[in-house]
């Protein structure tokens, strides 16, 4: 006999067969099919912490730190994490409002709630040592330790620039930086941020539900480890920097020292300028835009690399040698001057002297008619039929010098100046319609013409060595093995042959002894010098001069602006002359000029 | 009647086979879910895996035990042992320790004693006594009514301990009473309502009443000329319909409020995941972190490093699916299902309707155990406090499946001694 309901196994083994089937199928699911638990648990249990590397040092052509590390730390908030904090406690701490806890945890909430981002930057060392003892209790937040930069000697702001965070733009371009991140934003920190930054190094470790470190993930199988900035050997002499600085106190313009054998800029001043501290670290924002919003001093503008002026008389030289090099043009060349050049209804004024000149003199004196002449003659007598192709070669020649483009040296910023083109005056005058007297300014370096002091103080250089310069360059060695640039090594000549540098070297050697420079004689050193007044339209003339020291074997060549200063004599010699002998003599003889180029301004 | 020399003549080695597996898988899986590098000795009784050692070999001695006891010994005292289970339980309420919001535990030393886990096995005595005796027949009103008694007194001293969890687990005497008779239309109707209740909570009430009102209507033109099945029709129509509105009710007024939101994060209406679905959430994650093959032993990270909660206990299973992948949680899966079915096998064979109920008994126990909490942490059912048998840490619980088990085991062995 069959017991009653025996049958009724089979319903309950289905049942437990089918309860065992539909646990294996969502196994199957959730572990084979359904990645986002994978992803979740690795956001789980794995931190992504990058080791920020020590960015380079800055030194100085004598080994003087210019710029260092200073250790300070950052507040990281892990949104994900924070749980059960005492809101008004941290805000007391770190110092800011319960407005602002919550603006900054939304923030860091919809960068993402896995991965750390800044809560509060910089915090002080004081209250570093407060929080330490206490951010046990703020769970999800923690301290990360970053370098500041500083700057012990205060000086040449601009041409060691800033670094600031990061922008998006840049991370989008390049994923080596996140949010966060520094970046050399200006100067050198910009031109060299790939030397300087190092390389980003990446730990994976394990944390638990506590927050607890839990060991390096896979035994540092994808770890990579930091690798420190390469320390910069700059050309710059720092005493030299600061003295500069100091000269320029109180004026705006700008002081370019280049050392011509090697290109080397010893010092690059533009005034007004600004302590680099002010852009580093917690009040950079507060500070830049104070910077940034002085209209009228423009201290952010780097004055050296980025002004443009007509370069005035100084150009007369480039044409002296053009001239001769054009044959229109003799040592004994002579041309008249009855207080200006006067054709036409072309009058250029001159002031009163002996005349008419030699090329020696006209330099000495720094005659407006000669050069018109000269000028004149490199147009309509070099040999070539028409005005536009006479044009293009003197203009080929000029630019030659290195002017109306940039030197592609390892300065941010630059800019080119201007030479003007046909073109140009065929838009003024019309096709072709254009002669000698209508551009006659250019003989003078009036008129279009534009040049940066960087541009001047090459165009020094190039008369101290007689025709060839190296690239002017900042810096010249680049980590442990000081590396430079090759091209900063490559001789660049002009198209001017080496004979015809002497008369025009003579000049200016008259020049300073007994013509317009002669504010610059220093005892015992035989210098070459020429003024220059860059017209200014919107007031005073700017005051300019190039200075070449010794004349005989050239150890520095300096150019100086000084705007608004009128008269190169003012205060552009003295001071170019002040920076020559601090460099060649260590020492300043002369303490009452120095003394009046320290206290004087000039107001504009 | 023979008298046995050998304790093991002729017990079911592929049940104890079995047995010994998951136990074994268990603490493997305690060893990993809890391990780290200062405590590797696996007798580090400091550490859950080093007391699970001990709770194993006691569970040892336990079996052995009952191998030796005379086989009628349990039968016979079947009411007496379930009264003193009900003893107990009432005790616990007064004299227990509360942990967790629970107070089921006896604090004896340092060993805490949970009597719910063995009043489950003398609720299966119990109900095999009364169900095998002569006279009794399930049909009968009185019966039902006697049987619901016996599984309900002890749930309901359990709901008391605040331990809602072990009580749901008296629902598994259900299959006992379909086995022995009971119309499969109750397990029906209970299958039925949960979907209702789901589906109430889901869905606007008015909608499902709506739909069941069409679904009324059309079965009414099919039926409409026999009166007796109209009254039926209509008598449920009110009846279910009064169960939809009342669902709502209860979710709302009667559940505590983690009950609640237990069942919200389940039915997906609650997505929380750092407050209460932070569990169900953190258990798929380990799981589904497992992958095909698993991380392999020791190389879990959301166990072992807290992420998932009650990791050695409610939700060891998720150990396994990490650190031994797909496979490792399908084999786990098969060898319950095996045990299951083995046992419901072995308790067709019985000779006597005692050992045949006890058979039921322990295996529906054991399948609602398995059920829930893999269910649990698969995110198929809420999160429902209960132990996985044989794998989860816990010296009562371990001790309790293996007398359950170990007493049909004994059962089964002598079962040609007709009593």
């Amino acid at each position: 006999m069959k017991a009653p309901y025996t049958d009724r196994k089979y319903v309950i083994n289905a049942i437990i067969l089918s309860i065992g089937v539909i646990c294996v199928f969502r196994l199957f699911y959730l572990q084979v099919i359904d990645n986002s638990y994978k992803i979740s648990a690795n956001k789980n249990v794995l931190r992504y912490i990058t080791e920020f590397p020590a960015r380079g040092l800055v030194y100085d052509r004598n080994g003087k730190l210019l710029v260092y590390n200073e250790a300070t730390y950052d507040l990281m908030v892990m949104p994900r994490e924070v749980k059960n904090v005492d809101t008004a406690e941290l805000c007391k701490l770190i110092n800011i409002s319960k407005e602002t806890f919550k603006l900054r945890m939304e923030r860091a909430k919809n960068y993402s709630s896995y991965v750390p981002s800044i809560f509060e930057r910089e915090i002080s060392k004081e209250t570093y040592g407060f929080l330490q003892e206490k951010l046990y209790k703020f769970t999800g937040f923690y301290v990360q330790a970053r370098t500041l930069r500083k700057y012990p000697l205060s000086i040449a702001a601009h041409l060691l620039g800033y670094i600031g965070e990061v922008s998006p733009e840049i991370i989008i371009k390049d994923n080596y930086y996140k949010p966060g991140d520094y970046i050399g934003v200006s100067g050198l920190e910009r031109s060299y941020e790939k030397a300087l930054r190092g390389e980003k190094g990446l730990k994976v470790m394990m944390y638990d539900a506590f927050n607890k470190e839990k060991g390096s993930f896979r035994n540092g199988m994808y770890d990579s480890v930091s690798v420190a900035g390469e320390d910069l050997y700059t050309t710059i002499d720092a005493d030299i920097q600061a003295y500069g600085e100091k000269l320029m106190a109180n004026k705006r313009g700008s002081i370019v020292a280049i050392e011509p054998s090697t290109g080397e800029i010893l010092a690059m001043v533009s005034s007004p300028t600004y302590d680099p501290n002010l852009l580093s670290g917690h009040d950079w924002s507060k500070n830049y835009y104070l910077l940034a919003s002085d209209n009228k001093q423009k201290p952010l503008f780097n004055r050296a690399l980025m002004a443009q002026y007509p370069p005035g008389s100084t150009f007369k030289l480039v044409n002296a040698l053009i001239g001769q090099q054009l044959g229109v043009l003799r040592e004994n060349t002579r041309y008249p001057c009855s207080l200006g050049f006067h054709m036409g209804n072309i009058n250029v004024k001159c002031h009163s002297h002996p005349s008419p000149l030699d090329l020696e003199h006209a330099i000495e004196i720094s005659c407006n008619s000669y050069f018109c002449y000269n000028f004149k003659a490199i147009i309509e007598r070099s040999g070539f039929g028409d005005t536009r192709d006479a044009f293009n070669k003197w203009r080929s020649l000029v630019m030659s010098f290195g002017f109306g483009k940039r030197f592609d040296d390892d300065l941010c910023n630059e800019l080119s100046g201007n030479i003007p083109t046909p073109e140009h005056y065929d838009i003024i005058h019309g096709k072709n319609k254009w002669r000698a007297l209508s551009i006659i300014s250019l003989g003078i370096g009036q008129g279009e013409i534009l040049e940066t002091p960087l541009q001047l103080a090459n165009l020094a250089a190039i008369l101290a060595n007689h025709g060839y310069y190296y690239i002017p360059h900042i810096v010249k060695g680049l980590g442990k093995s000081k590396i430079i640039d090759k091209k900063f090594a490559d001789k660049k000549s002009v198209a001017i042959d080496e004979k015809y540098f002497d008369i025009v070297l003579q000049g200016m050697h008259q020049s300073v002894e007994a013509g317009t420079g002669t504010g610059a004689k220093i005892e015992g050193v035989e210098m070459a010098g020429k003024t220059g007044t860059a017209q200014n339209p919107h007031g005073e003339d700017h005051s300019v001069f190039i200075l070449i020291a010794p004349i005989n074997n050239p150890k520095i060549v300096v150019s100086v602006v000084v705007e608004n200063g009128g008269w190169g004599a003012t205060w552009a010699v003295p001071i170019a002359s002040l920076i020559v002998e601090k460099y060649l003599k260590g020492k300043i003889k002369r303490e009452d000029l120095e003394k009046r180029m320290f206290e004087g301004s000039v107001r504009y | 009647m023979r008298e046995q020399k050998n304790i093991f003549y002729n017990i079911d080695w592929k049940t104890v086979g079995l047995y010994f597996a998951l136990v074994a898988i268990g603490w493997i899986n305690i060893y990993a879910s809890v391990y780290n590098d200062q405590h590797k000795y696996i007798f580090d009784f400091s550490q859950n895996y080093g007391k699970q050692m001990i709770w194993i070999i006691c569970a040892i001695v336990i079996s052995l035990i009952i191998l030796m006891t005379d086989i009628k010994f349990f039968p016979t005292f079947s009411y007496f042992i379930y009264a003193f289970v009900l003893v107990l339980l009432v005790a616990v309420l007064f004299l227990g320790n509360a942990t967790g919001g629970h107070r089921s535990w006896f604090l004896i030393g340092n060993f805490k004693l949970q009597p719910s886990e063995f009043a489950k096995f003398a609720t299966c005595l119990a109900i095999a006594k009364y169900l095998s005796t002569l006279s009794i027949k399930i049909k009968d009103v009185k019966t039902k009514l006697v049987s619901f008694l016996i599984i309900g007194l002890p749930a309901i001293l359990i709901i008391f301990q605040g331990d809602v969890g072990s009580s749901i687990v008296y629902v598994a005497f259900i299959f006992v009473l379909y086995r022995e008779g009971l119309s499969g239309n109750v397990m029906l109707f209970g299958v039925l309502a949960i979907l209702l209740f789901i589906l109430a909570l889901l869905i606007n009430q008015f909608i499902i009443i709506g739909v069941l009102a069409g679904i009324t209507l059309i079965l009414f033109f099919y039926i409409r000329k026999r009166k007796k099945e109209i009254f039926i029709l209509i008598g449920s129509f009110v009846l279910i319909a009064g169960f939809v509105f009342s669902v709502n009710f209860a979710h709302d007024k009667i559940l505590k409020p983690h009950q609640k939101d237990r069942i919200d994060v389940l039915i997906g209406k609650e997505v929380d995941l750092k407050g209460i679905g932070y569990n169900v959430n953190q258990s798929k994650i380990a799981i589904g972190s497992g992958g095909f093959w698993g991380k392999g032993f020791l190389q879990g990270t959301q166990t072992k490093y807290n992420f998932v909660p009650a990791q050695s206990t409610d939700f060891i299973f998720c150990t396994v699916g990490e650190e031994w992948g797909f496979v490792g949680s399908t084999v786990v899966v098969v060898l319950y299902v095996l045990l299951f079915l083995r046992i419901i096998m072995l308790s067709e064979r019985q000779r006597s309707t005692y050992g045949r109920i006890y058979g039921y008994s322990v295996a529906s126990i054991l399948f609602f155990h398995f059920m829930i909490n893999v269910a649990m942490t698969i995110g198929l059912a809420p999160v429902i406090g209960i132990p996985l048998p044989f794998i989860s840490y816990g010296g009562s619980s371990l001790w309790a499946f293996t007398i359950l088990i170990f007493v049909f085991v004994k059962q089964d062995a002598n079962r040609l001694q007709l009593l």
